[in-house]
């Protein structure tokens, strides 16, 4: 079984913030149904750019469901540029720490909230160079070689730990096994 | 709280039967059975006994019958013994849902010995592809190994019917029947098995011992070497305790036998059907008469399993998921990604595997329990909608 905190399991079984938010005007979506986790991120956001309500939609396990809870929990009352700088780590923090194979779950929160600002913006996140290998977690060729290569990383595991590519459905993994081989070739 | 134990396929309770019979052998009986002395001689001829139960569960002979710490040993011990045994074939058979015990071990052959693998595939409802098995067989084929009942979905391979085939040609055959003992009748004169593995856990003895059954006449060379225990075919001191309770294990799950194709499959149906019935947009995985009679896997659609399961043992109720995050790892389930069962169930697959402890009374439990987790977790699910799948 997962050690999780208390406070992972009480914004696990005691989510605050679950639903659609009516009169959001910032939405942020991230993760899919094929990857098994998936998370859907309302804002309301006032004239002066701060955060005045946030709720939440989460498929995903009971990491997923926290880490969500938590991120509404952090960012209310934030204003957007305060909430830019958020990272995964606050989240994680936020819950007195994750499982290091559950860190992903605070990053699909700090992904769905920069999806979220752009979406308010009216930014259209820019496409990544390089050709998307992991799609579950959107991860691109050259992003995988770049990270091999500075860290020596040796393993698909390596990889996954460091970029989480790989870690969702796995289909990738034949492909960056290949990418490794290239580098190390 | 009461706990209601549902996954009798991951282990089994201890029957107290079992423990009555061990107890003399933890303290006052503590002789090696392989000593020159009458006080170690009890301990030999109580293992005889116990040898000659499990051969009775299987109808095998008791010479037939080699203990191990689990089932992964007897896997493990049967593949190199046969690769061993034609050093000059290069070609090992196996499905793609069996358990890491004989996957990890294929997969290793392939990558570091140079073997030639097949993976024969399932069809959708977990069912083996025979032609693809048949068809792959070759001059160069050393063994091929099958499961009898797969762990997670329960869907059971026709092992008699492939053992034959496989046998006219000549080649090894092993089954892993680690979830099929004691659940099914298995009849290793009649199936033609060369090999098979069973483990004590998962029939209400204790962990730490398993068995590899090796019919006579096949060529078999020992994975641990040492001492002439089990006629050399397996060295190292006998755990005496564990083995005489598999043996007392052994002889109650031969009597369960009709009880498990009755009350328990009877069960298992009324969960089943109650959960189909209660709760929308749900699925059960694998076919539904060529299966295990306590095995259920059912998927929900929309929702994850760990966030399921850990809801569950908040009620007491103990189960496990074919779902990713409840692993160490992030994939899905080998099993349910073969048999290509849509992401939006495999991700909430719970499998729910009884015993003939389990009562009307806990899967009224359970069924009561089920339906407003599932109900809640679909309420904050971004992919359901209005009653359905969005």
């Amino acid at each position: 079984m997962w050690d999780y905190t208390d406070k992972v399991k009480d914004h696990f079984l005691r989510p605050r913030n679950v639903g659609e938010l009516e009169g959001a005007n910032a939405i942020g979506e991230t993760g899919s149904l094929n990857c098994g986790d998936a998370l859907k991120l309302f804002l309301k956001v006032n004239e002066n750019e701060r955060i005045v309500d946030a709720t939440f939609m989460t498929f995903g396990c009971a990491s997923a469901v926290a880490s969500s809870s938590a991120l509404t929990e952090i960012i209310k009352g934030m204003t957007l540029t305060e909430a830019a700088k958020l990272t995964n780590e606050d989240i994680s923090d936020y819950l007195g720490g994750l499982p290091k194979e559950k860190m992903h779950c605070s990053v699909m929160g700090q992904a769905a909230l920069r999806k979220a600002i752009a979406n308010y913006r009216g930014i259209q996140i820019l496409e990544k160079p390089g050709q998307v290998v992991c799609e579950c977690f959107d991860v691109t060729d050259l992003e995988i070689t770049d990270a091999v290569k500075k860290n020596g990383l040796k393993t698909t595991e390596d990889v996954t730990n460091y970029l989480k590519a790989g870690g969702g459905c796995g289909k990738c993994l034949d492909r960056i096994e290949e990418l490794i081989e290239s580098v190390n070739a | 709280m009461k706990i209601v134990y549902t996954d009798n396929n991951a282990t089994t309770k201890v029957a107290d039967e079992v423990i009555q019979e061990m107890l003399p052998y933890f303290g006052e009986f503590y002789g090696n059975p392989s000593s020159m002395h009458t006080f170690g001689d009890q301990t030999a001829k109580k293992i005889k006994e116990a040898r000659q139960r499990v051969a009775d569960l299987i109808h095998a002979d008791p010479e037939e019958i080699v203990f191990t710490s689990c089932g992964t040993e007897s896997d493990n011990s049967a593949v190199y013994s046969a690769i061993n045994a034609c050093p000059d074939k290069k070609h090992i058979i196996t499905s793609n849902v069996e358990h890491p015990a004989v996957n990890n071990l294929f997969k290793l052959l392939k990558r570091t010995k140079g073997y030639r693998v097949t993976f024969v595939p399932v069809d959708k409802k977990g069912l083996l592809n025979l032609d693809v098995l048949y068809k792959s067989l070759s001059d160069d084929t050393a063994l091929v190994s099958l499961m009898w009942a797969n762990n997670e979905t329960g869907v059971l391979f026709p092992i008699a019917e492939i053992a034959q085939k496989i046998r006219e040609k000549g080649i090894l055959f092993h089954t892993d029947a680690v979830q099929a003992a004691g659940k099914i009748p298995i009849d290793v004169r009649t199936s033609g098995v060369d090999m098979l593995s069973l483990s004590g856990h998962k029939i209400h003895a204790p962990k730490g011992v398993g068995v590899l059954y090796i019919r006579k006449g096949v060529k078999f060379s020992p994975f641990f070497i040492g001492g002439h225990q089990e006629k050399g075919r397996r060295g190292g001191t006998e755990n005496s305790v564990s083995i005489i309770g598999l043996g007392k294990a052994a002889e109650l799950a031969k009597a369960h036998l009709p009880v498990m194709d009755t009350e328990v499959r009877n069960l298992r149906d009324y969960l089943q059907n109650q959960l189909l019935e209660k709760i929308p947009s749900c699925s059960v995985n694998g076919d539904l008469e060529k299966r295990l009679p306590n095995t259920l896997s059912i998927g929900f659609d929309a929702v994850e399993g760990e966030s399921i399961l850990l809801m569950l043992d908040r009620e007491g109720i103990c189960a496990s998921s074919g779902s990713a995050c409840t692993s160490g790892s992030l994939d899905p389930s080998h099993v349910l990604m073969a048999m290509e069962v849509p992401f939006k169930s495999a991700h909430g697959s719970i499998r729910f595997s009884l015993s003939h402890y389990n009562t009307r009374e806990e899967m009224d439990h359970i069924i009561a329990a089920l339906v407003p987790v599932i109900e809640r977790l679909r309420a904050m699910s971004p992919f359901w909608k209005d009653g359905k799948v969005v």
